[in-house]
C-alpha cells in the first residue's frame, strides 16, 4: 500500500486513498489532503465537515453518508456538494483522514 | 407470574411474523400481544416489481392484515406518533396511549421523495413514476403501455432502499418488455446509481454490471440526484451532471417512520431505530427491540432479512424476559432472488462479513447463486405463495436456515483487504 508524506509525516494510504491508520492524522496533514482533491482552501464551513466526519468515526466506526452528515453537520446536502465538489461524503473522509464511509448494502 | 404485554408497532412483513412467532411461543397468560398498523391492507411488495409489465395486479397483491395474524393477538388500527422509553408508553394520533412491557419496532422503511427536489412538484407526474407505491405501479404500467421510444432512466436516488436489487430487476424486466413488443431497438434503458459500481460489494458488482452489458442497459455511476426535473426531463446531480429522459422511474430516499424522529434516543439521523446488530435489541432501551427495514443494520431492507431476524428477536425477547443474557448470533443474513428477464433469475446470499460471492445454495448441491438459471426465477415467482403460508406464520422455510451457509461458495482466492 502507498506511503505518503503530508506535513512532514508517513502515513498510509489504502488503494483508493483513505487513511488506514486514522490515528495518525493531524489538523495540519487536512491542507495537504484537501489539495490532493483539489480544494484549495479550507473554510471554516470545510472544517466544521471533518470535524463531524471525525467525531462520527470515533462514536461509530465509519462516517456517514451524505443525506446523515447534512443531518448531523447542519450544513444543507446541496451546500456539502459546493464544499467538496467531488462528493461530500467521500472528499471529507479523506480530507478527514478516516477509512471510506461504508455504504449500506 | 405477571403477564407481559409485547406491543409490535408495524404490522407489515416483520411484524406480522413476530407477533405470530410471539403468540406460539407465549401462552395466553403469560403475555398480551397486540399489533398495530395505521391502515388494514396488507402488501406483498415484492410483487411491485410486476406490476408495470403487466406480470401481477395490485388486488391480488394485498391481503387483510388481520387475516394474517393468529387468535389471540390483538390488532389496532392506529398510528403511532411517538414513543417515550422512560415510561414505556407509545403515544397515538388519535389521542390514545399504550404501555408496555417490550416494544417491538417493525414500521418499515418511510419513502421521502420531498428529500429530493422535483418529485413532489404539485400535479400528477407525466413522465415521472416510481413503482415503490401500489399507485406507483400501477401508473407505470399505463406510462410503459403508452411508451413507444425514448430513454427510460432508472435511479435509486440515495441510498438506502428497500430491497436494493429492485431497480436493477426493473431494468432487466423493462429490456424483456421492450423486446416482447418488438420496440428494443427504439428504447434506450439506462441504470444511473449514486454508487462506484452496479452494487455495493465487488464480486455482485461485476456479475450485475456483466449482464447490464449484456442487455445493452447502460451503467451510471456516482450519481447523486439532487433534482429531478419532470417537465424538462432530466436528472441533475448536486455536482451539476444531467442525464436526460423521456420517463423517469425514480426511487426515492428512504428515512424511519416519523415518530422514531419525535422519539429522542430512539433513531440514527434518517430515523433506522439504532440497534445492537447481533441482538437486534434497541440502544435506547433494554426492552425495545427492531426488526426489518425499521433498524440500522448494516445489511439490505429485505423480506428475507425480516424473516431471519424473526427467530433472533423472538430467541432475545424470550432471555430479556426471563432476566437471561441474550443470544448475539444474527449475522445479517440476506437471500435475495433477482429477477433477470426471459423467465430466469439470479440469487444472491450473504450477510455481514460475506459478500455475496459464486457457488450454491445452500450446499453444493443447491440453486446456482449469483448467475442466471430458470430455478431462480421459479424461485421468485413461488415466493409469493411462501411469504402468506410460511413467512408470514412465522413457519420455518424449506432449506433455508437464519445463519448463513457457508458450504457451497466459492471464497475469494485473495486474502480480504483488512
Ligand atoms: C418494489 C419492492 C420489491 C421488493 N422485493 C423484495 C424481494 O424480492 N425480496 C425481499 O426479501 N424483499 C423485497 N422487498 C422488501 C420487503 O418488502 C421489505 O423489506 C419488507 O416488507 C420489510 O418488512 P417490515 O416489516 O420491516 O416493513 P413493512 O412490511 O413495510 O411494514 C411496516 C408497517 O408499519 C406500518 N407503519 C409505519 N408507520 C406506522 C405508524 N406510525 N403507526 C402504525 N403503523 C405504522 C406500515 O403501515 C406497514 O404496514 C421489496 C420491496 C419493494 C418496495
Amino acid at each position: 500500500m502507498p506511503i505518503h508524506i503530508y506535513a512532514g509525516h508517513s502515513v498510509v494510504l489504502d488503494e483508493d486513498g483513505y487513511f488506514t491508520e486514522p490515528e495518525r492524522w493531524t489538523e495540519e496533514m487536512a491542507p495537504y489532503l484537501a489539495a490532493a482533491e483539489g480544494i484549495t482552501e479550507l473554510t471554516a464551513d470545510h472544517w466544521q465537515v471533518i470535524k463531524v466526519m471525525r467525531a462520527e468515526y470515533h462514536a461509530k466506526g465509519s462516517g456517514p453518508a451524505v443525506r446523515a452528515l447534512a443531518k448531523i453537520s447542519g450544513v444543507p446536502v446541496k451546500e456539502l456538494y459546493r464544499l467538496f465538489p467531488k462528493g461530500p461524503a467521500k472528499v471529507a473522509a479523506k480530507i478527514a483522514g478516516i477509512p471510506k464511509p461504508h455504504s449500506c448494502i | 407470574m405477571k403477564r407481559n404485554r409485547i406491543v409490535i408497532l408495524g404490522g407489515g412483513t416483520g411484524g406480522t411474523l413476530m407477533a405470530n412467532r410471539l403468540r406460539r411461543a407465549y401462552g395466553w397468560h403469560e403475555a398480551q400481544i397486540v399489533v398495530v398498523d395505521r391502515d388494514d391492507d396488507h402488501l406483498y411488495q415484492p410483487g411491485l416489481l410486476f406490476v408495470p409489465f403487466g406480470m401481477a395486479q395490485i388486488e391480488d397483491l394485498v391481503r387483510p392484515r388481520a387475516g394474517q395474524l393468529r387468535a389471540g393477538i390483538d390488532y389496532r388500527r392506529q398510528e403511532a406518533t411517538r414513543v417515550d422509553t422512560d415510561t414505556r408508553t407509545v403515544y397515538f394520533a388519535d389521542g390514545t396511549i399504550l404501555h408496555y412491557d417490550v416494544l417491538v419496532i417493525a414500521s418499515g422503511a418511510r419513502l421521502l421523495p420531498a428529500a429530493t427536489e422535483g418529485l413532489t412538484e404539485a400535479g400528477p407526474q407525466e413522465r415521472v413514476f416510481t413503482f415503490y407505491t401500489p399507485e406507483g405501479a400501477a401508473g407505470l404500467r399505463q406510462a410503459l403501455e403508452r411508451f413507444e421510444g425514448g430513454r427510460i432512466v432508472v435511479n435509486p436516488v440515495d441510498l438506502p432502499v428497500k430491497c436494493p436489487v429492485a431497480p436493477l430487476e426493473f431494468c432487466f424486466l423493462a429490456d424483456a418488455y421492450f423486446r416482447g413488443r418488438h420496440l428494443r431497438d427504439r428504447v434506450r434503458i439506462t441504470y444511473v446509481t449514486p454508487l462506484d459500481a452496479a452494487f455495493t460489494r465487488p464480486v455482485a458488482a461485476k456479475a450485475l454490471a456483466g449482464l447490464l452489458a449484456d442487455k445493452h442497459i447502460e451503467l451510471v455511476t456516482d450519481f447523486a440526484t439532487g433534482e429531478v426535473d419532470g417537465a424538462g426531463g432530466r436528472l441533475i446531480s448536486y455536482d451539476g451532471r444531467e442525464e436526460r429522459f423521456d420517463l423517469a422511474v425514480v426511487v426515492p430516499a428512504h428515512g424511519g417512520a416519523a415518530y422514531v424522529d419525535r422519539s429522542p434516543g430512539l433513531g440514527d439521523e434518517l430515523g433506522f431505530v439504532q440497534v445492537d446488530r447481533h441482538t437486534l435489541q434497541a440502544k435506547a432501551a433494554p426492552e425495545i427491540f427492531a426488526i426489518g427495514d425499521a433498524t440500522d443494520v448494516p445489511t439490505s431492507k429485505a423480506g428475507s432479512v425480516a424473516h431471519f431476524e424473526g427467530e433472533a428477536v423472538v430467541r432475545n425477547i424470550r432471555r430479556f424476559l426471563a432476566g437471561q443474557p441474550l443470544d448475539g448470533s444474527f449475522d445479517g443474513h440476506a437471500n435475495c432472488f433477482v429477477e433477470t428477464g426471459f423467465g430466469k433469475g439470479l440469487l444472491i446470499d450473504f450477510n455481514y462479513d460475506t459478500e455475496p460471492l459464486p457457488g450454491h445454495y445452500p450446499g453444493p448441491l443447491g440453486l446456482p447463486l449469483l448467475k442466471e438459471s430458470r430455478l431462480s426465477h421459479l424461485g421468485k415467482r413461488a415466493f409469493a405463495w411462501l411469504y402468506w403460508h410460511r413467512v408470514l406464520p412465522g413457519r420455518e422455510l424449506p432449506g433455508i436456515t437464519a445463519r448463513m451457509p457457508r458450504r457451497g461458495k466459492a471464497e475469494p482466492t485473495q486474502p480480504r483487504r483488512p
